[in-house]
Order: C-alpha cells, then structure tokens, then sequence
C-alpha cells in the first residue's frame, strides 16, 4: 500500500484543494470542546486536539433524523405515505478522526450492515466517506484502546493513516479507498528513511506507554450467568444517576428510537438516540418494564459491551478503549474498574 | 479539611458497627483527577474506602429518595440543604438519617484548572494549605484554591451543614457581603431579543442526555415530564424547541426547591451553565416571598403552601 509526505507549511493548500473537491469533516474547536464539524476553511481543523467531547458516530447516525416525511391532509391522495427524506451521500472525508473512534464504526457495522438487516443510511454513509485518521502520539490517561483489541496507530477501521511525525505528515493507506485519496492529493513526497523510522519510533512509543488495563480473554471466558449474578454489580449501582452521558459520548452505542412527529397535516418519522441507562427504553406497551431497576441497567451497558457482543459475534469486545465515558461519567463509574471486576476470575455472589 | 476523612471513617465505624445506622453514604477516591465516586459502606471493613477533599462535589442527597433504611450520610452545607427539602417534601424521614455534617471549604472547579493547563493532562491533584498542586508528565503546577472553586461553590452562603448529628470537623465561618446575583441581573437587563439568544446560545449544546437533571436531588419525579409516553408530552430531537422546552419546565419545577448545589452544572457533559436559569428563579423566590431552600426544617416551600389569607386573588 502506498504512503505519502506532506510537509506541515504545504498542508493547507493540500487540504484547501481537497475541500474543493468534497465536503470535508475534522476535529474543530467549539466553544470550549472540540467536536466533528464540516471544514469551511482549512484553518478550521485542529490537528492538535486529544479527541472530540462526542465521539464522530453522529456523521453516520445523527442523534436525530428525519427518516421519512408524511402528510395527513384529506384531500392529498398521497395521505399516509412516507417519503424518504433527502439526505446527503456525496463522497465525503473525514479528516483526523482518531483510530479507536474509526475501529468504533466497523463495531456498529454489524448490527447496521448485516445479512439480514442492512440500514440503508448507515451503509451508504459508510461507502461514500473516507476516513483519514490522525494516529496518537501521546495517548490520554483515560485511554486503554490496546486493552480492548485496537491501539492508538491501529490501521484497521481507516482508509488512511495520518502520523504527526514534527515537521509534517506521513499519509499511509490501507485501503482501495485509501488509494484513491492519496492519488488525488498534490504536493505528496516520498517518504523518506528518517520519516519512516520516525513514525514508527512514535508508533512503539505511544503503544508502549499504554500497557494492558485488564484482560478481555478473562471477561469473554467466564460463564455470562457467572457475571449477570455477580455480586460486585450492587457496588457499582450505586453511584450510577441513570443519565445518558455514557451513551450519548460512546462511539459503539448505537441504540435508537424511532418516533411521529406531527405538527397539523404534516409529520416526519425520526430517528433519536436512545439510552439503555432511561428506565423508557425497555419500557413495554404493557406497563411492565424488565430493566426498571438502576442494577439491572447498569449491567446491561456493560455486560453488553463486554459481554453479549464478544458472545454474539465473536469478534471481541463493543468498547474501543476511547475514554470518553471514563471522563465524562458525572460520578466517576469507570469501565476500567467494571471490566477487572468481570475479568476476576471469581465473581459468583458468596 | 485532610483531617475530615479520618473522622468520617472512624464515625462511620462506630455507627456501623453499634449498628446504629445500616449504610454510610459517602465518597471513595475516583479513578480520575478531579473526581471522586459516590460510595456506600455497608459494613466496618468498608469504611476506610471513605475520604473527603475538595471533589466531593456530587450532592448525596441524590441518593436518598425513597431509602428504606437507616442512612449515615456525609453532608457538606448543600447536602445538608437537599436533606432539609427532602425533609420538607416527605422523601425521607429525619429519624432514618444520622447526618455527619461536613462545614465545607469550597468544591474545586476541575474544568476551569484543566483549561488552564492548556492541553496538559493533570494526573495527580493534592490540595495543600489553601493550594492546589496539580501535575502530570513533566509538569506541576499550583493553584489558588479560593480562585478555582466551583462557580455555585465561590458564591455560597451556607458552607456550614444547616443539620446534623455530628460534625467531622470545625464550623467554618461564613462568606458575607456575596453578591449572589450579579450574573442574573445582567441578564435581566437584556432586551428581550438579546435574552432569547443569550438562552439559545446557552443550551445550543445540549445533547438531552439528562445528566443535569439526574444528579440533582430535588429531580426525584417517579416519572419526569419528558418521559412521560401516554402522552408524550416533549420532543426527543435536539431541535432547539424541545431542548429549550426541557431546560425551562425543569429550572421552573424547581423553583423554590433548588439549593444552588452547582449538581447540574457539574454533571453536564458539554459544560452548559444552567444554574442560568435555576439562580434567577432563587432570586424571584427570595426577593417575592423572603425564602431560602433548605435552609429552615420547619418552614414550607413558598410554592407549596396555601394561606386562607393569601393576598394574591388567583389562590382564592
């Protein structure tokens, strides 16, 4: 696979020819955060960020969608019909995006892309956009990817891999797509020796400086009624307030509400965020609610993640290792903490 | 305030152990900086997980709605405050509480120090003779601690638990001469186009995770209005209506009940500042009716008691 050089001075002229070409999504400060936004001008990117406050999931899962459009006018023949609401496909690039978040989308593939079910949104999307990550030099404290089967120079949810090497960019693809957006860049040299020697000083570095939080082999070995009944759940409960923060910030939350909307004759069907922390989302035409206690949805996220999903499709664990919900969590409920007290190798109730 | 933890712990002790209590409910040491977790000991051998600094800003009175049992709490003056209007509104009962009141210093504002660090990562935080040391990888800093408190925190009145059993510390004196609301009264002093946008800007971030309104303790609706389904009555979308819908019926329900915690505010994972809208409704409360939440165990909230002799013609 071919890889590329650009020097930092010539990246804007680089990056202002690309956003010509198609829209193009990066890391941009607003307010004090940063989050995923549409470039107007190459100057908006910050390249420089730790990562995004939300994770990137809303470009391809907006946290509320118009699906479909719908009249309920009398007299219109077409009463009653839903029409599918104009949406965006043009080819687009998303610049910067770190490798956990990008390992995060191919995670969410299998429950939107499936044999049996594929979300027609979700799939174009996933199609028409590159993703053009920006590896981590400098991993954050809160950061554990290598512990759940990614890492911070993980090529393998992009198209292409960024490497901040000083004085400019090392461009490394690894995919047709990958390809194809190296080949329309101007001003890509050659890598040179020291580049690349570099690039792969900061690569052992970054994942050096990680080391493994627990083990995921152990959470995936213990029997999953072992872990539904273990007692340690009580004690991590208890904080726990029932917000959303966990799941509106986690880049493998993926969980929807479909709802009417309708304002006089007209009506649009939505798609929203749901949270598995509201007592609403389990919440049965019936009255009755099998999760309508705090334990019962706290175990759910994580043995979810960790647990069901790992089981469901063998391929390990729905958490990328991104940090977001470790530092945004308002009481300090740390999945770390959960995820070495599922991995013990004894967690039956005494 | 480093001495509190032992005597939390060691008052802990003894009232589990003399079985005086069932649970204590407290804080342990968070995995992050600037974060503690809130935590219940269940037993003697627990306790010693128990700690008190300066990130012991999550209110605990959160956690006692609808608690069966006999609860030792930690309870800094806003704490203590919450339990008065849990007190007031018949969520628990004064005898199933045995309060270890905590006279407060002040909650450090973790976000406002983070900011300064400006992209350094603060690993370690201890809190020393009115400072905050704070480092990381090649890097230690110092801070004011009286300059980074917590915004609600720098403007309390009340930092002296207004009830307790036992105190784990010295009273400390009182802040006087605050001025609570300057803020408010500059936005009241807005036109009316300005106010608008001053609120839109506001919660434009907000990504209804609800975290504001689960951390405080006077949001202990069975079901809150934005998630009743039969009817629903709010929009689940981010479209600014149902947004401002949920932030403006919320500040108004707790009108009268909030004790100015800063509980919201600290939770909000995208940093809105809606004790915006909750401190002018203090204000209204106090300038109209001469009340304070929390703080008198003996007297009703303005907005729920009814006088025969009520002067407004709309009561009678």
């Amino acid at each position: 696979m071919s890889e590329i050089y650009i020097a930092k001075d010539k990246f804007p002229s680089v990056l202002g020819q690309l956003m010509g070409k198609c829209p193009v999504f990066g890391p941009v400060l607003q307010g004090k955060f940063h989050e995923f936004g549409r470039l107007e001008r190459p100057e908006d990117v910050d390249l420089g960020y730790g990562n995004t406050r939300l994770s990137p999931k809303a470009l391809f899962h907006p946290q509320a969608e118009k699906m479909f459009d719908f009249s309920l006018s009398k007299g219109d023949p077409e009463a009653g019909i839903l029409k599918e609401t104009p949406k965006d496909f043009r080819p687009r690039v998303i610049l910067g995006i770190r490798p956990c978040d990008a390992r995060a989308f191919q995670l969410d593939d299998r429950n939107f892309d499936t044999d049996s079910v594929r979300d027609p949104w979700w799939v174009r999307r996933r199609e028409t956009t590159t993703l053009v990550g920006l590896a981590c030099n400098t991993p954050g404290s809160t950061c554990f990817c290598t512990s759940v089967g990614t890492g911070p120079f993980d090529k393998t949810g992009l198209d292409v891999l960024m490497v901040d090497v000083g004085e400019g960019y090392l461009f490394q693809a690894s995919t047709k797509k990958g390809e194809e957006f190296l080949a329309g860049l101007s001003a890509g040299e050659a890598v040179s020796g020291s580049v690349a020697e570099k690039a792969d000083a900061l690569k052992k570095g970054a994942e050096g400086s990680m080391g493994t939080q627990f083990s995921v082999d152990a959470i995936v070995q213990n029997p999953t009624l072992d872990l539904f009944n273990a007692a340690f759940w009580d004690e991590v409960q208890f904080s726990c307030i029932n917000c959303g923060t966990c799941t509106f910030v986690c880049p493998t939350c993926w969980c929807f509400d479909i709802q009417d909307e309708v304002y006089q004759e007209k009506g649009s069907r939505i798609r929203l965020w749901d949270s598995c922390m509201f007592p609403l989302f389990t919440f049965h035409g019936s009255g009755h609610n099998p999760r309508s206690q705090k334990l019962q949805r706290v175990r759910q996220r994580f043995m979810h993640k960790l647990k069901y999903y790992p089981e469901k499709y063998k391929g390990g664990v729905a958490c990328v290792g991104c940090g977001r919900c470790v530092r945004q969590c308002p009481v300090n409920i740390d999945i770390r903490h959960v995820a070495r007290l599922m991995s013990a190798s004894c967690v039956c109730p005494t | 305030m480093q001495g509190y933890t032992q005597r939390i712990r060691e008052a802990a002790k003894r009232l589990l152990a003399e079985k005086k209590v069932d649970v204590v409910m407290g804080f342990r040491k968070g995995t992050i900086p600037f974060m503690n977790e809130p935590f219940l000991a269940k037993s003697p051998e627990q306790v010693d997980q128990l700690l008190w600094d300066g990130n012991c800003g999550i209110n605990l009175a959160n956690y006692l709605s609808g608690r069966k049992d006999r609860i030792g709490i930690v309870a800094k003056g806003c704490d203590s405050r919450n339990i008065v209007v849990h007190l007031l509104e018949y969520q628990i009962k004064r005898e199933q509480l045995y309060i270890l009141g905590a006279p407060c210093h002040g909650m450090i504002d973790g976000r406002r120090i983070t900011e300064e660090l400006a992209g350094k990562e603060p690993l370690q935080v201890e809190e020393e003779n009115g400072r905050i040391r704070v480092s990381g990888k090649g890097f230690e800093e110092s801070f004011d601690r009286k300059q980074y408190l917590q915004e609600n925190c720098a403007i309390c009145m009340h930092r002296n638990p207004v009830v307790y059993d036992e105190l784990v510390g010295d009273l400390v004196e009182e802040q006087r001469d605050v001025d609570r609301y300057a803020d408010v009264r500059e936005v009241e002093g807005l036109s009316p186009e300005a106010k608008w946008k001053y609120f839109e800007d506001l919660i434009a971030p907000c990504i209804r995770c609800y975290a504001c309104r689960n951390a405080c303790p006077v949001c202990y609706c069975p079901t809150c209005f934005v998630d009743e389904s039969r009817p629903q009555w709010v929009g689940k979308t981010v479209d600014p209506t149902d947004t401002r819908t949920f932030h403006f019926l919320r500040a108004y329900h707790v009108a009268g009940r909030c004790t100015d915690c800063g509980a919201c505010e600290r939770a909000c994972p995208v940093g809105i500042k809606m004790r915006q809208f909750t401190k002018k409704l203090e204000k209204d409360i106090k300038e109209m009716y001469g009340y304070e939440a929390g703080v008198d165990p003996e007297s009703r909230p303005p907005l729920d008691t009814y006088r025969p002799d009520d002067p407004r013609d709309f009561a009678k």
